[in-house]
């Protein structure tokens, strides 16, 4: 079968990243892969909880002077809203509507570079504090560990971006459908980790 | 063991029901995205309204359970059919994040 056939929305399958067995390949790959990030991204939670607020005596840091909740605030409701804007873009993968996916997932990319924008401020912000990556057991862990997420955000919005400019002027095939599906997993993905972040981190760290 | 992949033609009516059955879909992913930015806004409001920690620490880590929960079975899909072994990846993967951290932290603790 030739994987670039042209398809109608009537005959566009259900399921069209789970059709052919490379599709069925990547959408089981790249769960496992989940699993393994969720891993990854549990130690660094459980080495940001065991070092919180630890560094020399008499550091003036901690997460009640430092953290911002209004900032944590704008940037939780930017990357809940990218993951339904990319929600709304399978949407119309499965209608066989290209041009809606490719501007709802360019959307996305547009929330996802305002959320990394706030975030490198943030950074920017602590470091001028003098709250550096090397200064404490403290800020390394914490910088570690939002910083692992805002690199999986700017791995997000390369392979969105990529995948947008790649495919804008083939349409949808059979081919290119189950790497729109994975490239959204993918982001969901990394809001789920950013709930838990924004609780655990900048929630639990306000309050003490 | 191929590409293959049989080209079905869906009836009017077939077509017209599936897209009816996405449109509702697409209608519940919305709702699934009002309860998470409405449970955002609460975890968000009783860290500001300054209750006791005893109380926001339980509350808020349930908050973020729900929505992730929203987030795996609605956004991506999970609640969908044929995904048992994504289920399977996912879950082993948190419950050794779950042993982690209370690892971590019963070092610390009890060190």
């Amino acid at each position: 079968m030739d994987l670039n056939k042209k398809y109608t929305p009537q005959t566009w399958p259900d399921h069209p990243e789970q059709v052919t067995m490379e599709g069925k390949n990547k959408f089981l790959g790249f769960w496992l892969f989940l699993g393994g990030e969720t891993v990854l991204f549990a130690s660094l939670f459980a080495t940001y909880l065991a070092l919180k607020n630890k560094g020399p005596s008499g550091m003036e840091f901690s997460t009640q002077s430092l953290f911002e909740l209004p900032l944590v605030f704008v940037m939780t409701m930017i990357l809940l809203t990218s993951s339904l804007t990319s929600v709304y873009a399978m949407y119309h993968m499965k209608n066989h509507n290209f041009k809606g996916m490719q501007l709802w997932l360019g959307i996305t990319v547009v929330l996802g570079l305002a959320f990394l924008a706030l975030e490198i401020y943030e950074f920017n912000h602590y470091v001028h504090l003098g709250f550096n990556y090397s200064q404490s057991a403290f800020s390394s862990a914490f910088f570690t560990l939002v910083g692992t997420h805002g690199l999986h955000v700017v791995v997000g919005l390369v392979w969105i971006t990529l995948l947008i400019v790649r495919n804008a002027k083939r349409g949808f095939s059979l081919y290119n459908a189950p790497k729109y599906y994975t490239a959204s997993l993918y982001w969901h993905f990394i809001d789920v980790v950013w709930v838990f972040i924004f609780t655990v981190v900048y929630l639990m760290g306000v309050v003490g | 063991m191929s590409h293959d992949a049989q080209v079905y033609v869906k009836s009017d009516a077939e077509f017209n029901y599936i897209k009816q059955k996405r449109r509702q879909d697409m209608r519940n992913q919305i709702t699934t995205f009002a309860i998470m930015i409405f449970f955002t806004l609460i975890a968000f409001t009783t860290v500001a309204a300054g209750f006791s920690k005893y109380l926001i620490a339980p509350v808020i880590l349930l908050l973020a359970a729900v929505q992730v929960a929203l987030q795996l079975f609605y956004f991506m899909h999970m609640s969908e059919k044929n995904h048992n072994v994504p289920m399977y990846f996912l879950f082993v993967g948190a419950f050794f994040g779950f042993i982690f951290i209370l690892t971590f932290l019963t070092i610390i603790w009890w060190g």
